[in-house]
Parts: C-alpha cells; sequence; structure tokens
C-alpha cells in the first residue's frame, strides 16, 4: 500500500500519477481482432437465440456475431445499431452477466459464455471509430418533436425520429449532452471521454438539435413544449437523491454518490480530486458500487459498502460486487444506518444496526456496529423530481405510460429511467426512447392522413 | 499389451504408421526425426530420372481451408517431386535404411511411361538396400502436364503396363499409388492388380483450388497473379479416402490385395477406421505438417489402448473386419426404423436441431413446450435422418433410437417388423424380384 493512502483526512494526491492513470484507464482491455474471431467462433448461431431474448434491446447478437466471424465487423455493427443505437455504450456498461450472457447456452453448457459484451465492442467501436455512418436522416415530414433528456433515452428517440424526417430538438439541464452516460457511469468504464464521442458519432444523422443549460421548470413548462411542438418525449431520468433521513446528513463528508461520480467523470486530472481515508458508502445498486471501487482507486485507505439486505437483493450484479471486492472494497450485507457521527460539524463515522427478514420483513435486530469514516457516501436510490409535469399520471412516483410509451397526455411519450416498471438500464432506456420514436411516428402519420 | 507390428506386402515395420511420400519425407534431416519420434516407415519423397532435378515454385506453395479457432481442415499444394539431385537422395536413403533396420523405408518413384526409364532407375534404387517402391500416379499437378503422376494413374492400361515394367525389372514389392480424380477407384486399382502390383496405396491429392482471392481475384495459392488446381488432403478429404479404399476392399476382383490407407487420418481413430476397411497399414502427411512428428506418439498409445480395450492382440485380428458391412444401398434394410432422442440433460437449448429440422428437414423437433423453450423430437414427424445429431454441438445430446420389432413406428402407424426387407424386393421398386 502506498503511504498516500494512510495520510488522515479528506485529500487530493494520494496516489502517484501513474497509478491515477492506471487506475482509471478501461475497464476491459478491448478484443483485438484475433481474440474477436477465437471468441465469435464460439458462437453456435442459435435458433430464436436466447442471447437476443434477454437483450432489453434484442439485439440480434447471432447475426453480428457470425458477421464479425466472417471479417465483416462493419456489417456487424450495423445490426447492433438497428436495434440500439448506444450499443457502443452498452458494451461497456451493460451488466451482461445478467442479461446476454447470462442466457448464453455455452454459459449452461460450460459455464463461459460467448463474450457477447466485448464483441459488440469490437464491432461497434471499429464503426465509431471509421465514422461509418449506417443512417441518414428521413425525407422531410414537417413534424418537430421535443424531446426533454439528452440521456439515452432522449437521444436514442431523438436518433430514430430523425430518420422518419422529423425535426427534434432536444432540451437538457446540463451544460452537456449524455445524461448518465456523461455523468452517472464509473470513469474506468467510458474511458477516453467515450460518451462524447458516441454522442457526436450518433448526432451526425441530422435534424437534431440539443440546447444544454435548458431546465424544465425555469427555462420552459411541459405545456410550452406541447404546444409548440407536434409530440414530446421525456427521458428525464431521475434527477432526485433519495435521503437518509438521519440527523447530521448535512454535515461536512456526507454526499450524494452520484454527485460525486458526476464530479469525478468530468474531472479530467483524478489526482485533483479528494477522498477520505476511511470510507463508507451505503446502498446496493450500481452506483454503491461505482462509488466504493472508485473511491479505492483514488487512493482511500478503507472503504466500506454497507447495505442492508442481503448478497442476493443486491441491484449489483454478483460479477459487479466481485469486481469491487478484488480493489479492496468490503462488502456489508445486512447492516442498516441508524446514526451519523460527527465532530464540529465533521462526519468522524456511522453507526448501523444488523438487520435480518423475518416473515419476509427487513427488521433491525438491535446489535450495533459503528465504522470509522470521514466521508459517507449515500446511494441509496434516486427518485423522479414530480412536480414539472403534475399533469400527467404516476405510478409509485415514475410516469406512467402504456406499452407505446404514451403517457396519460397523448402528445407527450416517456421512457428510460422516469417511467414506471424503467429497469434503470442504459440498454433499457436506449429500447424505449427507439421504441417510443416509432410509437410517435406511428400516431403522427396517422394524423397526416 | 498389443502387438502394433506390421508387415505390408511382406515389408516389416514396428507399427503401421508411416509418413506418406511429400515434404515430411524429402531428406535424411527429416525422415532421421521421424524415425527417432517413432514412425513406423517412411514413402520416400518422389524421385525422378537422374539428370537436372525438377524445380519448384518460389512461394506459396499451399492454400488451407480452416474450421473453428483456424484448425486447418484441408491442405492444398502444388509441390511437384523432390527438386533434389537423384544421387543425394540414394545415397541418404542408403545411410538411413543403414540407421534404422527395423523400419520401412520405401522409394516412391516417377519417371516417364518409357520401359527404358524404370529399367534404369530400378536398379539403383534396389541398390540402396530400400524395402520397396511406390508408383506414383498421383500426383494431379506439374507432373500430369508432363505425361507423368495423374496422367499415368487416369489411365488404367498405363498403370497396368509400367506396374508390369517394374515388377519385371526389380525384386523389390510395388506399392501403386492410385490418383482419386477418376470416376471409379476401382478401374485403376483393378490395373495395377493385373499388372502384378505387391499392393495399392491410397488416394493421392485432389484436384482443387481452396479459395479465391477477393482483391486481385485469383486462386488461391496464388503465385504472381496466377494460381493453378493443386492437390487438396488433409481431414476434410477422409471420407472420400475411406469410400475408396472400402470400394477396393469389398471388390471381388482383387481379394487380397493389400491396401495402404491414406487421405485426412489425424489420429489413431482414423488409422483405426482405415484399417478396418481393409488397409494394411496407412499413410500420413498433413497431420505431421501441421502439428510435427511427435503426433505418433498418441497414434501409438491410442491405437494400442484401443486394441487393447477391444481384445485385439495384433492388427490382422480386426484388419478389414468393417469391410463386410459396407453394401450397395440396395441391400440396406429398410425395416430398420430409428428415431432421434434429445437427452434433456444434456440440451443447452442452442435450438439447433430445431431449426435445422425445421427450415431443412422432417419439421419433426418442437421448439417449445408449455409455453417454455423446449426442443424435443415429434416421433410422429421423425425419419430417423440424422442430421439434428449432426449439428448438435454437445457430444451424445441427441441419440437414434431403433425400434423394437413390435413397436408402433408413430410416423406411419404402422407396426415395426422384426425382418430384413430391401429395396430389391420392395412394392414400389419397378425390377423387384421378390
Amino acid at each position: 500500500m502506498g503511504e498516500g493512502q494512510l495520510k488522515k483526512g479528506i485529500i487530493s494526491e494520494r496516489l502517484n500519477l501513474d497509478e491515477y492513470k492506471e487506475n482509471f484507464c478501461d475497464l476491459h482491455s478491448p478484443l483485438g481482432q484475433h481474440e474477436a474471431l477465437v471468441e465469435a467462433g464460439r458462437c453456435y448461431f442459435c435458433y430464436d437465440a436466447p442471447c437476443q431474448t434477454a437483450c432489453p434491446a434484442e439485439i440480434d447478437v447471432a447475426l453480428f456475431i457470425r458477421e464479425i466471424s466472417n471479417s465483416n465487423p462493419l456489417g456487424a455493427a450495423k445490426t447492433i445499431f438497428d436495434q440500439n443505437i448506444f450499443g457502443g455504450m452498452c458494451a461497456r456498461v451493460c451488466p451482461v452477466e445478467i442479461l446476454c450472457e447470462e442466457a448464453c447456452v455455452r454459459q449452461e453448457a460450460e459455464s463461459k459464455p460467448v463474450k457477447i459484451g466485448q464483441l459488440q465492442r469490437f464491432a461497434t467501436d471499429l464503426a465509431i471509430d471509421k465514422n461509418k455512418q449506417f443512417y441518414q436522416a428521413g425525407d422531410p415530414s414537417g413534424k418537430k418533436i421535443a424531446v426533454i433528456g439528452a440521456g439515452p433515452a432522449g437521444i436514442a428517440c431523438a436518433h430514430r425520429l430523425s430518420m422518419y424526417g422529423h425535426e427534434v430538438e432536444i432540451f437538457d439541464a446540463k451544460e452537456k449532452a449524455g445524461g448518465l452516460n456523461e455523468f452517472g457511469i464509473a470513469a474506468y468504464k467510458s474511458a477516453n471521454d467515450f460518451a462524447q464521442k458516441e454522442i457526436n458519432y450518433i448526432l451526425k444523422i441530422g435534424n437534431i438539435k440539443i440546447n444544454t443549460n435548458k431546465k424544465l421548470g425555469s427555462d420552459f413548462s411541459l405545456d410550452d413544449l406541447s404546444n409548440k411542438y407536434d409530440a414530446v418525449f421525456l427521458g428525464l431520468g431521475l434527477a432526485g437523491v433519495n435521503a437518509l433521513g438521519l440527523k447530521n446528513e448535512d454535515a461536512k463528508g456526507v454526499q450524494d454518490a452520484i454527485d460525486f461520480i458526476a464530479e469525478l467523470r468530468q474531472t479530467k486530472d483524478k489526482s485533483k480530486i479528494a477522498i477520505g481515508q476511511n470510507i463508507v458508502v451505503i446502498g446496493g445498486g450500481m452506483s454503491a458500487i461505482d462509488m466504493a471501487i472508485q473511491a479505492k482507486l483514488l487512493g482511500a485507505q478503507n472503504v466500506t459498502l454497507c447495505y442492508r439486505r442481503g448478497i442476493e437483493q443486491m441491484g449489483a450484479s454478483i460479477y459487479e460486487q466481485e469486481l469491487a471486492t478484488s480493489k479492496g472494497v468490503v462488502i456489508k450485507h445486512w447492516l442498516s444506518p441508524k446514526k451519523i457521527l460527527t465532530k464540529k460539524g465533521q462526519v468522524t463515522g456511522i453507526k448501523l444496526e444488523y438487520t435480518s427478514l423475518k416473515n419476509g420483513k427487513l427488521m433491525g435486530t438491535k446489535e450495533k456496529t459503528t465504522l470509522e469514516a470521514d466521508q459517507i457516501f449515500k446511494a441509496i436510490g434516486q427518485n423522479l423530481i414530480s412536480k414539472n409535469i403534475k399533469s400527467l399520471n404516476l405510478k409509485n412516483g415514475r410516469i406512467l405510460v402504456d406499452d407505446e410509451f404514451r403517457t396519460s397526455n397523448e402528445k407527450i411519450f416517456a421512457g428510460g429511467d422516469c417511467i414506471f416498471d424503467g429497469e434503470d438500464l442504459t440498454v433499457t432506456a436506449s429500447a424505449n426512447g427507439r421504441d417510443a420514436a416509432i410509437a410517435i411516428n406511428k400516431q403522427l402519420s396517422k394524423g397526416a392522413k | 499389451m498389443a502387438n502394433l507390428k506390421n508387415s505390408f506386402a511382406g515389408i516389416k515395420s514396428p507399427n503401421p504408421f508411416w509418413l506418406a511420400s511429400a515434404p515430411p519425407t524429402d531428406k535424411a534431416y527429416n525422415v532421421e526425426r521421424a524415425f527417432k519420434a517413432g514412425w513406423g516407415g517412411v514413402m520416400w519423397k518422389t524421385l525422378g530420372e537422374d539428370g537436372p532435378p525438377v524445380v519448384n515454385v518460389n512461394g506459396p506453395r499451399y492454400g488451407a481451408i480452416f474450421g473453428g479457432d483456424r484448425r486447418l481442415i484441408g491442405l492444398n499444394n502444388i509441390e511437384l517431386i523432390t527438386d533434389r539431385p537423384l544421387q543425394l537422395n540414394l545415397q541418404e536413403i542408403k545411410q538411413v535404411k543403414k540407421n534404422w533396420p527395423d523400419r520401412a523405408v520405401v522409394v516412391s518413384l516417377m519417371v516417364p511411361c518409357e520401359e527404358d526409364a524404370w529399367k534404369t532407375i530400378l536398379p539403383v534404387v534396389e541398390e540402396t538396400g530400400a524395402d520397396g517402391i511406390e508408383l506414383n500416379f498421383g500426383c494431379p499437378h506439374g507432373m500430369s502436364e508432363r505425361g507423368m503422376g495423374a496422367a499415368v494413374g487416369q489411365v488404367p492400361e498405363y498403370i497396368e503396363m509400367v506396374t508390369r515394367w517394374c515388377k519385371a525389372n526389380t525384386r523389390m514389392p510395388v506399392i501403386v499409388k492410385l490418383t482419386p480424380n477418376i470416376t471409379d477407384i476401382r478401374y485403376p486399382a483393378r490395373a495395377a492388380y493385373q499388372g502384378g502390383a505387391d499392393a495399392v496405396s491410397l488416394i493421392n491429392t485432389i484436384n482443387s483450388i481452396t479459395s479465391v482471392n477477393l482483391d486481385i481475384f485469383a486462386p488461391e495459392p496464388t503465385i504472381d497473379g496466377k494460381g493453378t488446381h493443386g492437390g487438396y488432403c488433409g481431414p476434410a478429404v477422409k471420407p472420400i479416402a475411406l469410400n475408396m479404399v472400402a470400394e477396393i476392399a469389398r471388390d471381388e476382383q482383387m481379394q487380397g490385395l493389400p491396401i495402404s490407407g491414406i487421405g485426412g487420418i489425424n489420429n489413431w481413430r482414423d488409422a483405426a477406421e482405415f484399417i478396418a476397411l481393409g488397409s494394411g497399414n496407412v499413410q500420413i502427411c498433413t497431420a505431421a505438417m501441421t502439428y510435427g512428428f511427435k503426433i505418433v506418439e498418441e497414434m501409438i498409445s491410442g491405437l494400442s489402448n484401443w486394441m487393447d480395450e477391444k481384445g485385439y492382440e495384433t492388427l490382422d485380428d480386426f484388419i478389414g473386419k468393417a469391410v463386410p458391412n459396407v453394401t450397395d444401398w440396395q441391400y440396406l434394410n429398410l425395416n430398420h426404423i430409428t428415431k432421434a432422442k434429445i437427452n434433456q440433460d444434456l440440451c443447452i437449448s442452442c435450438g439447433r436441431c430445431h431449426i435445422a429440422c425445421e427450415d431443412t428437414s422432417h419439421q419433426a423437433i418442437m421448439d417449445s413446450k408449455d409455453g417454455k423453450r423446449h426442443f424435443e423430437v415429434k416421433n410422429e414427424e421423425c425419419v430417423g435422418c440424422n442430421l439434428c445429431v449432426n449439428v448438435c454441438p454437445i457430444e451424445n445430446c441427441i441419440e437414434m433410437v431403433t425400434l423394437k420389432a413390435g413397436e408402433i413406428d408413430e410416423r406411419t402407424g404402422e407396426k415395426v417388423s422384426g425382418n430384413y426387407a430391401n429395396w430389391t424386393k420392395h412394392k414400389n421398386n419397378p425390377n423387384s424380384n421378390g
């Protein structure tokens, strides 16, 4: 262990520059040509392939792998993009171990699925690097559609709408497009500014205008847009952050993981990011894991991830949990935060209570433990900020849509994390955007008759 | 321990694994290495008549096709016979045979189709102490353009004539190597037999173009923008070779003619199959050219262990044991009924059996049951074709189950007869003699 990790307090430059570079480079190095051919050769080209069924975007995996096998990687890229224009990012961030690769019959046969995600990256990286454009804007329809949110749902929707010939205007509250792809994913999963590179590639289709720093509620209202445009798509994501509801939550050192992850992504020189010596992360999803791993990669000495339920209930897959532990994160299950300990307004630790399931209900056991912490990161989920979409029907705090992603206002559609039953996956958001665009186009075409 | 000692056309060797006449047997250096590795014998790469040696192209000389993981399954070559001086080859043959008296050293020969040419070369080969000669009537490229190799092998009368010349002019056993580039292998083989051949060896390589370079539109291997047909060999040709070997082995006119089996032998099992179809020994080339000489160790131990397991003490115990079971289609039992059965514990649900059957065969495999992905044979549709077995990626997952006499074939609704019945007596056969 480097001596930087033993230093007290919340400080930057715990590691030397080479260590930062190594820690934040690509999680998986991309497959080379030979590796890709060997891996593609393992695919059985299954009938009604289970990998495709397991893919939320229903990418024709068997076909794209066969295309790679037969020296046609650009054909493979098109097969992927036809279903998921964010195929490049999804190749990096999809939890393939619980989606396509879990379904791969090679997993059943020999516990070694075909590396579908890596092959998808091989094909899509090539197309993006070569700037091979497969799609063009359709003949002008004369229709204009507004999209709120420049995340994967919004941009996928816009891209498909442009293919149909509609003009799209996107509004995003942040200073940059990308949504969680840009602000919410661990840095080592989107190295080399890939999110922006991908968006630039996608937007080359044309007929899509992005307005950044435009916030729903303050810069415009939903009504403004629905009056002005032929249809509106909401890819709002979940901008609100859940709180622990404990005293001292506003103490120095207590922070939302999602903000920290975003800051980390936006900071080129990772050595400038200050991190504590003893870190506690609260939560069990992907953000909790991304936070814990990156805290460790920034040079924190002790990083403990506390989750109030067990391994099986964690939102993060077993693979992700193991990735975290392999980086030195300690994961403690069945622990629920009870009290934030502070000294002079600065966090010093956290008191937690052990939990257990009794008759299916999570209960405190009254046994407690205390962890030293100079930083506590909350990653206990996000919520939809609904004050600006009050006219729409919600369910469980998210937007209710029909099976064509139409909200209770038939001119307004929605997709991605902000809808009820959303899966909180980039790939699902992208697929939602695509399908909403298909529905919007259908609806507008009908109107044209 | 099984005894692998081999006696072929009177030539003795410690095992039946010989290296075929080809680059691996071109010179003493290679042959010495082969014998050290354990090979039972070699067919020294073909010698031509004395004089300026032939010349070869300076590359490339080989083309290939590949299976998964770039596994070489077919190789083609446009090399000619040895391009080294005759005297040098003869000296080396003599020395190697002296060094390895227990191994078979047979010399492959190809000289013009004139008796004098053969009369000249046979004594000098005999002088080396070689165990025999193999007449190269098979080389399909280059030499055939000059009236040798396959140009002789494709004309039965020439085969008989040259074989007769050789038998009349040497004490050495004469093995005639046959080309597969003919319509019916039995005609050239019978000609060799008529000419007095001590044995035949087959197959030589098959005329082939392995691929076409789509950038320059030229066949592979490409030499300065042009290509020519070359001789094809390797695992891909094994089925063709097995059939030709069997055709000779079961031909009544050639009973007792020793056969040296060649063609895509890659391991002990391939060798055993050739032997079961009547080969007295086997010759191998592509496998050695792919993996080196060490493969013979696996071949020896594999064949030996299999023989022990089956209780065969010597090769003679199973040479030709499969020949009586090679027959004509018309004699196959039409009352033999099989159905595919998928082992659900082994099935990984890739669905290839289903789509192969559904798209291209008999619609006899379901793809779902109770709304779930599930592959199961519909006995009422299954004709027992075996395609599903062949496309299944899992060993032994699908097996063909034979219906017993008295069981109902769900496809026809008829009871399975226990009686043998073939086409010759079938009611639909206009020529039925039943």
